[in-house]
């Protein structure tokens, strides 16, 4: 017989009249219902009716203009060749302006004014849908936990291409929009600030990004392996602990003495999730702003540890005197 | 629908397990890792042993040719219109003219460089650079001996191998082509083997090794003081930097910790000596290209120039080949004592370049015996 489960599903719930929801006062949601299978492997099967409202629709308008001007940015710069075009996509990128032009607001669309311009309306597009995100939450009368969670990506994100560049006084220190560019760009930062892995905050970071993996995997599989237990209503013993949560909570006393409880795993997960980029973006402000070197600042202050010589004095030959050249 | 999609999805598998196989470029143990630095650093060499015979058999040194008699009327007497080489003895100049058509033109032989009807005659332009040539070998061995070539020393076959242009020369990069609309990409962000198949910047072959007076600070991104002190550099220096030090690592087959502590690139105290050693390198590559490749543009016919009308010219790849010493570090100059040391001061090709002479065509490579 076949059985449920929580994901890749091998029975799916069809009822014979859409869900609709609980009854909500502003409810101007468009389409007609129908269900996917597709989607019904990885979630619901259900799709629509959907809301869509007029800040959606203008956050999508303005995705959408900004996705066309990086795209015909990197079609124009093979020539408009489709071939090379497909060929070298994940090279191809739409560059902010250079050093020289620093902030000014249109340089030449060639030399960075189109950056701007797709910067721009990307920006508006991402604020008016976290505008869009909070006004569903509340319609709902949900907590605003999501938005703020979302919120804390908008933060790095304006760190990285609005509020740094502004700081260092010119455009040029923005990101790339490309796909292997902007990766490039990463490396280039770090080299260029002397080893972003001596950046206290990029370490913060890098603690909540491994984290939030490590508890998403540590709640996911609890879930999972309780859910025969009922551990699928854990919202409902948040209050009312049932058999799986004694369970769950017993296993990880049991293998490091502490559990979190059903409550509260899901604020360690919100907060290391929302650290990772809060913590990422003060690290960006502070590069280049506040300190130049990183691997120096932590040489000075003695994080980085020093190794013995293997070789022997290294001199910069550029210093030796009279410089060795025919 | 789902067994469509079941189909679907174990095509998909098997293509992906078949293309992560054959297409990944796997190389495979047993390995051969060299640890460059302090343990703990993270400073290896890591390589496969299979993949170190490779290199080594792709890089073995041609045997020299036997030694001639010093004796006997010198070459300038017996020759006409010998002018690097003329204080040898006639049976040394035939065994360096031997050697160099080995080393540069094994199929095309003698008539590569020389006029069949008179070997004496400069009507080709090849035995005009060929003479040059000899001169920089000569400069390379002398003046660059200390800090660079040592005792190996270079000769012809370093960069020709066998072949009339060595198959690791660089042009300059053209400007992007003309075109209704080009937006800047800052020389980059095109799939570039030059630079690794990065997006970095693909034409930084023209500032850093073509002049003797690049600054030192056209690499040097990195700040000398923890906070910001002086003017900062931009990012953009950065990722030029790094492409350029993928050129190098391309070039000689290493990884960044073969001259870096790359916890700090920029430090020079805790880097390896190979650093210094690369550094005059990078010297003695700018002096060759401004001293002796770029004077040669106008003895070139236009179809061996590049899409700027510029000469092909020289990097660290030139010589290494993708080995980190050129040869296995064979002393190839040993044999060749007579191209070690410069033995005129004229700079050939002396006065006006003249190519083509009117009447006269560069004989087209004979296929191979």
């Amino acid at each position: 017989m076949a059985y449920y489960q929580n994901f890749f599903t091998q029975v799916q719930v069809r009822p014979l009249e859409p869900e609709m929801g609980i009854p909500v006062a502003a409810n101007d949601r468009v389409g007609k219902p129908f269900n996917s299978y597709l989607f019904g492997l990885l979630g619901n099967s259900q799709v629509g009716p959907i809301y869509i409202g007029y800040i959606a629709a203008l956050s999508i308008t303005c995705g959408l203009i900004a996705f066309e001007i990086i795209g015909l940015n990197m079609w124009a710069s093979v020539n408009w060749s489709p071939v090379q075009f497909v060929r070298q996509l994940p090279w191809l990128a739409l560059e902010p302006p250079l050093p020289k032009y620093g902030l000014r607001i249109l340089p030449p669309l060639a030399e960075g004014g189109w950056w701007l311009i797709a910067g721009f309306f990307l920006t508006a597009s991402i604020l008016l849908w976290w505008v869009h995100l909070y006004r569903r939450a509340r319609a709902l009368g949900l907590g605003s936990h999501v938005p703020w969670a979302f919120a804390s990506a908008i933060w790095l994100y304006l760190v990285l291409g609005f509020i740094r560049p502004i700081m260092m006084g010119s455009w040029s220190e923005a990101v790339p929009f490309g796909i292997f560019p902007h990766l490039d760009w990463t490396a280039a930062f770090s080299l260029r600030y002397g080893n972003l892995f001596y950046n206290p905050f990029h370490m913060l970071s890098i603690t909540f990004l491994y984290g939030s993996v490590l508890l998403f995997a540590m709640h996911g599989g609890t879930i999972l392996a309780c859910s025969r237990y009922g551990a699928d209503r854990e919202i409902d013993q948040i209050v009312d602990r049932g058999s799986a949560t004694e369970r769950a909570a017993l296993f990880w006393r049991w293998t490091m003495g502490f559990n979190a409880t059903m409550e509260s795993i899901h604020r360690w997960a919100w907060w290391f999730a929302v650290l990772t980029t809060l913590t990422g973006g003060i690290g960006i402000l502070l590069t280049g702003t506040v300190v130049d070197n990183w691997y120096l600042w932590a040489v000075k202050h003695g994080v980085a540890p020093s190794y013995p010589q293997v070789y022997g004095p290294i001199v910069d030959p550029a210093h030796l005197s009279p410089v060795v050249r025919p | 629908m789902k067994i469509v999609l079941s189909v679907a999805g174990a095509a998909l598998a098997l293509f992906l397990t078949i293309a992560m196989f054959g297409g990944a470029g796997w190389t495979h143990p047993p390995m051969a890792n060299k640890q460059t630095g302090f343990r703990g650093t993270g400073m290896d060499l890591i390589r496969t042993r299979a993949g170190n015979e490779e290199l080594a058999a792709a890089n073995r040194a041609p045997a020299p040719a036997d030694p001639a008699d010093a004796s006997g009327d010198k070459a300038s007497a017996v020759y006409e219109n010998v002018q690097v080489l003329g204080d040898l003895s006639a049976e040394q100049f035939n065994r360096v003219m031997v050697s160099i058509t080995e080393w540069v033109a094994p199929q095309q032989g003698c008539t590569y460089c020389h006029s069949t009807e008179n070997m004496a005659s400069d009507e080709l332009y090849q035995k005009r650079v060929a003479r040059r040539m000899f001169q920089m070998t000569q400069h390379i061995n002398s003046s660059w001996k200390e800090n660079h070539v040592h005792e190996a020393g270079v000769t012809c076959y370093t960069c020709h191998r066998g072949n009339p242009v060595p198959a690791n020369v660089w042009f300059d990069t053209p400007p992007p082509s003309a075109g209704k609309f080009i937006p800047r990409n800052n020389g980059q962000n095109l799939a570039s083997a030059n630079v690794g198949l990065t997006s970095l910047p693909y034409g930084i072959f023209d500032d850093y090794y073509s002049r003797k007076d690049t600054p030192q600070s056209y690499v040097r991104v990195n700040a000398t003081t923890a906070l910001p002190e002086a003017k900062s550099k931009p990012i953009q220096d950065a990722e030029r930097t790094f492409a350029i030090m993928i050129t190098m690592s391309q070039a000689l087959g290493v990884n960044c910790t073969f001259c870096h502590n790359t916890r700090s690139v920029a430090q020079w105290d805790t880097s390896t000596p190979n650093r210094v050693h690369a550094w005059y390198g990078v010297q003695m590559v700018r002096d060759l290209n401004q001293d002796y490749m770029r004077p040669l543009t106008t003895t070139f016919p236009e179809a061996r120039l590049g899409p700027t009308g510029d000469v092909a010219k020289i990097s660290c790849a030139t010589c290494h080949n993708g080995a980190n010493k050129p040869l296995n570090g064979a002393k190839v100059i040993e044999p060749y004592p007579e191209l070690a040391h410069p033995t005129t001061q004229v700079s050939l090709p002396v006065g006006e370049a003249k190519d083509p002479i009117p009447g006269t065509t560069t004989p087209t490579p004979k296929p191979p015996m």
